[in-house]
């Protein structure tokens, strides 16, 4: 996979933040390539940095960090560059749309969710159209965006989409509000979304219901998505691609049947053990994810590795394309032959 | 929303009666024996007798109760010693002065402590917050009455660009009885000399009573905003690309609000308070003032009265809040 043909793609990004008990690398080498109308996952336990990634895309990351390295390619910009204001008149919620953890907690309890939904089209316009200027929209406009957002709710199968508009977010279960926001996601047609571990939030039965409603509106509307998890068997359902990070580091990343059917990195091995679905006692890894304050030096997976050896411990291991575009970061692999892969 | 109000009112209603019996009690049942103070110091027991006769105070103290029950919902509080009018009558002609300068106070402490306190939560730790911070507790702390003669002191006898006390000056009629309001009675009369007039004897005492609410205010919505922004909802709001302003103007203005608000109504019976001291440094004509003189005169009759309507505007007040808090939360409609 190279840089070139990505919707987006994350080059060697490094993040801290600085604490009270000093600076903490929470990503450093994350790299990440989205194609255009693929669902790419993101996976790793949690406290691997798969938030912050998300949050750096989306030039919202929190207070004391500052990005070290790296470049976030989309449309021929680095969105690292763009000015806050930039990020969002032209980003967020326009060309990149974004569905929270949450949907308890992501709108406002006092506002309709017509009113809320309603916001992204006030400021981004509707799909192929200008921006209304300074968010100001005439009567007719307004009825416009209402009735776009009611065709966008029987898209995500909402029922009731037209009375739906003008209840409160009280008023829905959990995964009629998941709804909601992928609809709100959706509203403004972008050309990625970004979704933070959507389902985690809701009971498993709702949780099938939403990435079955989201794998519809993939082929559907030839989406392109991130999908951060720490479930494997979600990437298997949903993903086309997979990126797997472990303590703010990508150490393995390649197309969904070749990383889960023939994991390359100790740890996806084990990651991949744990997962109930598979046939395969649940291991559970021993250790925990380390603080990133202080790193492990090398790999940092080598303190819980079981194939550890020496060198894991000197050097950052190089990135290595054992199989056929799938790119592993471990001593275990000979690096590539032709530098020009390597680079790439 | 009806029927939110409806049970509401039910509601008020027991505070309302228990109102009723305070005032009673204060009136009826802790003098040692009303009889003999109504009839003086060299009353002979059978004048007393007559008296006790007279006023029904020889009954079952239930009758007593429901006898001033009666009368109070005929709005018959008595007469008053000092003026030798019907109390209900001076109430009424001084309490549209009182409502003027306490409403007049709210708004203006509403309307400055709200921006205050956001723009502080906004930029926090930085020295507008700190100035803010200052200013508020200065705020709290400072006795209105000093506050007052120090306002007097400059703007009227130093630079005499307002006027020292009243509600108009002298030689200006007050405009038609509309709603004893004198701001809106002459804008709608378009007495537009006795309207500027009107506002300049209201500029200092409001400012000097809206000064503690003020404070209140601006420190309850700093804290309401500091609180919201940390919400999930303003980070998901972030990032579906609400433009900032917006965020905070709207959606985490409308969460802090309804912290402030409760305040508001817990606060109006501070304002209440305040308007006795800041009316009689003023010479405000309304039911605070009324209250002072009816103190010096032992008037008790005027005190209880006053009492009795303080309370009501209080109970209206608090579910006037009520109302506002429930169109600003779907949620707290539910509840009730
Ligand atoms: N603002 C911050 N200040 C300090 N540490 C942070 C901050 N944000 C995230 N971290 C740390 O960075 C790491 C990665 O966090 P996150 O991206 O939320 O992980 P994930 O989403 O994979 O669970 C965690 O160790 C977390 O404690
Ligand atoms: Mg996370």
């Amino acid at each position: 996979m190279s840089v070139d043909d990505a919707l987006l793609a994350i080059e060697d990004l490094a993040v801290t933040v600085g604490t009270d008990e000093g600076k903490a690398e929470i990503l450093d080498r994350a790299d990440l390539v989205l194609r255009p109308g693929s669902i790419h996952g993101v996976v790793g336990e949690s406290g691997c940095g798969k938030s912050t990634l998300i949050k750096a895309i989306l030039g919202l990351l929190p207070k004391r960090t500052v990005v070290e390295r790296g470049r976030v390619h989309f449309e021929g910009r680095d969105l690292l560059q763009l000015s806050g204001d930039a990020m969002a008149r032209e980003v967020r919620g326009r060309a990149i749309g974004f569905i929270p953890q949450d949907p308890f907690q992501a709108l406002n309890p006092v506002f309709r969710v017509g009113d809320q939904l309603m916001e992204s089209l006030r400021w981004h316009g509707l799909p192929g159209e200008e921006a209304p200027l300074r968010g100001r929209v005439d009567r007719a406009t307004r009825a416009r965006h209402r009735a776009h957002l009611v065709s966008v709710l029987s898209a995500v199968q909402l029922p009731d989409a037209e009375q739906a508009l003008d209840r409160y977010p009280h008023q829905f279960s959990g995964g009629q509000r998941q709804r909601l926001l992928i609809a709100a996601a959706l509203s403004t047609r972008p050309k990625v979304i970004l979704a933070d571990e959507p389902t985690t939030a809701l009971d498993v039965t709702t949780q099938l219901q939403i990435l079955k409603l989201l794998r519809e509106l993939a082929e559907r509307f030839g989406l392109s998505m991130i999908f951060v998890t720490h479930d494997f068997g979600v990437v298997a359902q949903l993903c086309d691609t997979v990126t797997v990070m472990y303590a703010g580091q990508t150490v393995e990343s390649g197309p969904v049947a070749s990383v889960l059917g023939a994991p390359l990195h100790p740890y996806s091995r084990m990651l991949l053990a744990c997962h109930p679905d598979r046939a395969v006692e649940l291991a559970g890894i021993p250790g925990a994810v380390p603080s990133p304050l202080k790193p492990p030096s090398g790999c940092r997976f080598n303190p819980r590795c079981t194939d550890a050896r020496p060198v894991c411990a000197m050097a950052r291991p190089a990135v290595t394309t054992p199989a056929s575009q799938h790119r592993v970061a471990c001593t275990l692999y000979p690096p590539d032959a032709d530098p020009a892969t390597r680079a790439a | 929303m009806l029927r939110f109000i409806l049970r509401r009112l039910l509601l008020a209603l027991p505070a309302l009666f228990g109102l009723m019996v305070l005032t009673f009690i204060m009136l009826r049942v802790l003098p040692a024996d009303p009889s003999a103070a109504l009839a003086g110091e060299n009353a002979t027991p059978e004048q007393i007798a007559a008296i006790r006769a007279a006023f029904g105070f020889d009954l079952p103290i239930w009758k007593q109760f429901l006898i001033y029950f009666g009368q109070v919902m005929r709005a018959d509080l008595g007469t008053s010693l000092f003026t030798n009018r019907p109390v209900a009558a001076d109430i009424a002609l001084r309490l549209p002065a009182t409502i003027e300068l306490t409403f007049a106070a709210l708004i203006f402490a509403t309307a400055v402590g709200i921006p205050l306190g956001t723009l502080a939560a906004v930029w926090h730790n930085s020295a507008f917050d700190h100035i803010v911070r200052i200013v508020t507790v200065a705020g709290l702390a400072v006795a209105s009455f000093w506050f007052a003669i120090i306002l007097q002191f400059t703007f009227s006898m130093e630079f005499d660009i307002l006027p020292l006390r009243g509600r108009l000056e002298t030689g200006i009629d007050p405009p038609p009885f509309f709603t004893g309001l004198y701001l809106i009675d002459s804008l709608v009369s378009l007495n537009f000399t006795t309207f500027l007039n009107a506002i300049e004897h209201l500029i200092m005492p409001a400012f000097t009573l809206s000064l503690g609410g003020l404070a209140t205010i601006a420190r309850f919505t700093r804290a309401g905003v500091l609180d919201t922004m940390q919400k999930d909802f303003v980070s998901y709001a972030k990032a579906a690309g609400y433009p900032e302003r917006r965020i905070i103007w709207v959606y985490v203005l409308r969460n802090s609000v309804v912290a402030a608000t409760t305040q508001i109504g817990l606060l109006f019976g501070a304002l209440i308070a305040g308007a006795v001291a800041v009316e009689w440094i003023y010479d405000w004509p309304g039911i605070g003032s009324y209250a002072v003189q009816a103190i010096f005169t032992s008037d008790y009759k005027a005190i209880l009265a006053v009492t009795l309507v303080v309370g009501l505007i209080y109970a209206f007040v608090n579910l006037a809040v009520d109302v506002v808090l429930a169109l600003l939360d779907p949620r707290v409609a539910e509840t009730l």
